[in-house]
């Protein structure tokens, strides 16, 4: 494949506002994950230092191996939500390396409000074990947890992909050949003592973790017996008498060994082989990607010159150059991995959804992973795109990204609009991992045009009154609009409501890819089948 | 007896500390700055302490930082290796004032040795020839010029406080004094603060010859023989060895008495360089004494078979040299190359970045002094010394020979380095023939020739040739999938949201 060649010129005004601009997100994006990283308050973190437990991200060090990446998955859960009471949900999930495999790690932070569920700590959780089955992934969990949030209970405990839902995966996954382990490190009651109880070996810190269906205060009131935490569901109880635990640890860093020698004896890992080659540093300087994307998101910019910098070597096989020109195909590879990568050039018409359809088919005949990135404001629109068929051509589009079988991920890099958004791989196609950059923005139209849109009912309804509007009260009418899509695109909310798996730095994105890619390849790519094209 | 030394240095010279006081059994502790953070000699030592931030004025030469660093560690003793602090009188006095042990001379002589107006006085009443010149700096015109008829053409105008050069002018004519006294003034204003400025008789095509001497507290001091340093490149050594090509047992003996007999005036002890210029008719002069270890210690070593870095130790523990002159052999031919961090295709400028691949040379007889390990950062900040490359052989020639196989066997990758120009030094048929003098670069090396680029030309052809050797596998349907680590293995520590590989 051939290199690209770029036409960015790093000396144009532009280029340094938009890299100065870029740094700044970049700043803000590894101040908040600092912040994140901290857990609860200093106070909870002192006192759970006290109780000689570890803090939960230095298990997770220690649980996995030395010098290997952690890829964490939706750490901006619950950001901005719940009054800032929940960093990362209360819980850190993501997928890191023990004893060579690689494993989804589920482990509380007590540090949060002693680790309790809220709704988003639930959807977090249910989101992880989601990737572990789709990924092959041994799940272990870090069990440390006071269980539901009661004050927020009706968003937690009932419905469908609530609480209950942690241990019917933790049944499937475990039917599917995919280990579960807990590791309680910490209480563990009522519904929470399901996470070990169901898992397929487990592990209890002595004179520390416990495991029971009603604790002490409830025994008490519903039978009058009095009995200690020990007692009653201690690591002594669970692994000499009653058999719910198998193995017992002196301490946090004991437990933590003796989970990497179970892991030790999992099935190793076999990689589903897609013709891999060796990797190559992409040519363009990474670097230049911060310069490259506007300042102003909405205008418009190549994203080849993105593509460029992420792929090996900065080599891409375009299909189609010349055709659709506003969706860009190519296949090009990422640390060895052949991919073929969508990425937006404008709005997509009838040609650039045909072409996308068409490239797609190519990709998961040939069984190449896919990614799309994200830059999309939505279809075209008007009469004469309607009468061409455009909601024909599009779900054309749709269609092939929807059952396609090969391992998809989904980065907004931009603007993530409209049907633009499900024919782009959204959320709701079900991509391996979608990231978000700190540049991205995603609504179901821009704020402008809904304020547009809502303003013209609002003076269509007074019209038919016999009233008519100043300017003044249009714009009155449509601030609280624009404003309230400016805070709700912004890739932050987004992330804390997990609509997507984290937000990225772009120059994280090539590593962060290649990890997806290879843990996707821990399942075969079946043959590919697709449903009716509508022609 | 010393149990725990302080390294107040870094790179090479650190390491080659460590590893002496690991065989003497003493405990060791390296400072570093924060841009040394994974620097080799942190790795060696028993501990390591940071001392501030990357600029040497804020970490190594922090005279308090070093000390306190000392004490907070329980150390008895402290090795300043060679320059940062290694020569300042008042580091030295601060050491010993805080109750510690300063593994070099005491502070008097060194401050003694360390003016080179002073101590050239000194060594003239002691009867040390040195090079013909003004006693004193002077402002008077009259009395350079006096001076210079006397001397007679050419003369060489140094500055009192100089060094590096700074200062320094060759004039060949009576009519050029005058304007070159008053430049040489004002560039040692702006270098030195000071414009004092001499006159000295210019030797043409000098050798560097400088003897290594060691002295106890007991007056007992011994020469242990010379190393040639002619091979210069802006005033710096680049190419050692030992014995010089012009060296006789009557001159050896002559000018080793001499050295001696210059420390025992300073009153000087521990181990000392006494360095000398030599012309054409094998005159020699005293220029200064280097009150360190030197660089350049190594191909000593290798040709008496004596550790210095213990001796150093052993005399600042207050023990006898465990030697007499008579006791003393040189044997055999050692030459020691100094690989910096440079481009010797741009005029020798400082080259940092990481060391990407490492292959250091082995074979009977080479030794690699060296600071660095494949994955080391090179920071910008200091000395550009990566390594010294030291061989030994019975002759000269052998000894040659070995040096240019091995320069060529050391492979650096990712930064630019002086291997190739000084292979290609050592392939001159001057240096062949020993005719080493103080300016064999000026007059014999092009620079600005492009030294690498033969090794260039042949690192295409391998890649060229690497890459098709893949493409077959590829043709072949032989994956290499399965047999390449993935980036779960290969990417290291690495977090998602910073990217932070810490």
């Amino acid at each position: 494949m051939n290199r690209f060649k770029s036409k960015i010129s790093t000396k144009s005004a532009a280029y340094q506002e938009n890299r100065e601009y870029n740094l700044g997100l970049s700043k803000l994006l590894k101040e908040r994950y600092e912040l994140i990283k901290q857990g609860g308050t200093p106070k909870a973190r002192q006192k759970h230092l006290d109780r000689k437990k570890l803090l939960v991200r230095d298990r997770i060090k220690l649980l996995c191996d030395k010098d290997t990446p952690f890829l964490e998955v939706m750490p901006f859960a619950a950001w901005d939500m719940y009054d800032n009471d929940a960093p990362a949900a209360g819980v850190v999930t993501g997928v890191g390396v023990i004893k060579g495999r690689e494993c989804m790690i589920v482990a509380n932070d007590a540090t949060v409000k002693g680790g309790t569920y809220y709704p988003i700590t639930v959807k977090k959780h249910v989101r992880a074990q989601e990737i572990a089955m789709q990924h092959n992934l041994p799940c272990i969990y870090l069990v440390d947890s006071g269980g539901v949030f009661l004050p927020l209970q009706d968003g937690v405990f009932p419905d469908k992909d609530h609480f209950g839902n942690i241990f019917y995966n933790q049944a499937r996954l475990s039917a599917a050949g995919i280990p579960q382990v807990a590791v309680v490190m910490g209480s563990c009651t009522a519904g929470g003592a399901y996470v070990p109880a169901m898992s397929d070996e487990t592990v209890m810190v002595r004179n520390q973790a416990t495991i029971f269906i009603g604790g002490p205060p409830l025994c008490k009131a519903a039978t009058g017996e009095i009995v200690t935490d020990e007692e009653l569901g201690g690591a002594d109880v669970h692994t000499k008498i009653s058999g719910v635990s198998d193995h017992i640890a002196q301490n946090d860093e004991h437990a933590l060994d003796i989970t990497r020698n179970i892991v030790e004896n999992f099935d190793k890992q076999k990689k589903f082989d897609i013709g891999r080659e060796e990797a190559e540093e992409p040519f363009l300087a990474p670097e230049e990607i911060y310069g490259i994307v506007p300042k102003n998101i909405r205008q418009p910019f190549d994203i080849r010159e993105v593509i460029a910098r992420i792929v090996d070597g900065s080599r891409i096989q375009e299909f189609k150059e010349n055709y659709g020109m506003t969706l860009i195909t190519c296949f090009a590879r990422i640390m060895g991995y052949p991919v073929g990568i969508l990425g937006n050039n404008g709005v997509i018409f009838s040609e650039s959804s045909l072409k996308g359809a068409h490239f797609i088919e190519l990709c998961t005949s040939r069984k190449i992973p896919l990614i799309f990135l994200q830059n999309i404001t939505g279809f075209i629109i008007g009469k004469k795109y309607e009468h061409g068929g455009i909601a024909r051509d599009g779900a054309k589009l749709v269609h092939a990204v929807a059952n396609a079988q090969v391992p998809k991920f989904t980065i907004i890099v931009g603007s993530s609009n409209g049907a633009g958004n499900y024919a782009m791989c959204g959320r709701g196609y079900y991509p391996n991992l979608m990231w978000m950059w700190n540049t991205g923005i995603i609504s179901v139209m821009g704020g402008e045009q809904a304020a547009d849109v809502l303003a013209t009912v609002k003076i269509k309804q007074l019209e038919a009154s016999g009233k008519t509007l100043s300017k003044e009260e249009i714009d009155l009418i449509k601030k609280p609009i624009l404003e309230k899509y400016e805070h709700e695109s912004s890739p932050y909310y987004a992330s804390a409501r997990l609509w997507d798996d984290g937000i990225i730095d772009p120059l994280n994105t090539r590593n962060a890819l290649a990890l997806g890619i290879s843990m996707a390849l821990n399942k075969p790519i079946p043959d590919q089948k697709y449903g009716i094209f509508r022609m | 007896m010393i149990k725990k030394i302080l390294v107040a240095n870094r790179s090479e010279i650190a390491c080659r500390i460590i590893r002496s006081c690991k065989e003497m059994g003493i405990k060791t502790v390296a400072v570093y700055s924060e841009a040394d953070s994974k620097a080799l000699h942190t790795q060696l030592a028993d501990e390591s302490i940071c001392i501030g931030p990357p600029p040497a004025l804020q970490s190594y030469l922090n005279m308090e930082g070093v000390i306190k660093a000392a004490k907070d560690t329980g150390c008895d003793a402290i090795h300043p290796g060679y320059g940062f602090l290694a020569e300042n009188s008042d580091f030295n006095k601060k050491v010993r004032d805080a109750g510690l042990i300063f593994i070099g001379p005491e502070p008097e002589p060194m401050k003694l040795l360390g003016s080179k107006v002073m101590s050239r006085v000194t060594m003239i009443d002691a009867g040390i020839p040195v090079i013909p010149g003004m006693k004193s700096s002077s402002k008077d015109i009259n009395e350079f010029e006096k001076t210079a008829n006397e001397m007679g053409f050419p003369v060489l105008i140094k500055a009192s406080a100089g060094g590096g050069g700074k200062g320094m002018r060759v004039v060949k004519k009576i009519e050029e004094l005058k304007t070159a006294v008053e430049s040489a003034m004002r560039e040692s204003q702006s270098a030195f603060g000071s414009d004092e400025v001499y006159l000295e008789k210019y030797i043409e095509s000098p050798r560097h010859v400088e003897f290594q001497v060691a002295a106890d507290n007991f007056g007992n001091v011994v020469y242990l023989f010379e190393r040639e340093c002619s091979i210069q490149r802006r005033h710096q050594k680049i190419i050692e060895e030992t014995p010089s090509p012009i060296m006789d047992a009557e001159l050896q003996k002559k000018m080793g008495e001499t050295a001696v007999k210059v420390i025992k005036t300073a009153n000087y002890n521990n181990l000392g360089t006494v360095e000398f210029l030599v012309d054409k008719d094998k005159n020699f002069y005293f220029l200064e004494v280097n009150a360190r270890i030197q660089v350049e210690h190594p191909i000593t070593e290798m040709t008496t078979g004596i550790d210095l870095v213990k001796l150093q130790v052993q005399i600042a523990s207050g023990e006898k040299l465990p030697f007499k002159q008579k006791d003393l052999k040189q044997t055999g031919h050692a030459i020691e190359c100094r690989i910096y961090a440079e481009d010797p295709d741009n005029n020798f400028m400082p080259s940092s970045g990481k060391i990407l691949f490492l292959k250091v040379p082995m074979s009977p007889g080479v030794r690699y002094d060296s600071g660095i390990y494949q994955g080391a950062e090179i920071p910008v900040f200091y000395d550009p010394v990566l390594a010294k490359l030291i061989v030994w052989a019975p002759t000269r020639e052998e000894a040659r020979n070995k040096m240019l196989i091995a320069l060529k066997e050391n492979v650096i990758l990712g930064v630019k380095t002086s291997i190739g120009f000084m292979a290609k030094c050592l392939e001159h048929e001057e240096f062949i023939k020993g005719n080493t003098f103080t300016d064999f670069i000026a007059q014999n090396m092009k620079i600005g020739t492009e030294y690498n680029s033969g090794i260039l030309n042949k690192a295409l052809i391998g890649a060229a040739l690497f890459d098709n050797q893949k493409k077959k596998t590829t043709n072949n349907n032989v994956s290499v999938s399965s047999e390449m680590s993935s980036p779960w293995q290969t990417i290291g520590y690495w977090e998602i949201c910073t990217g932070s590989t810490k």
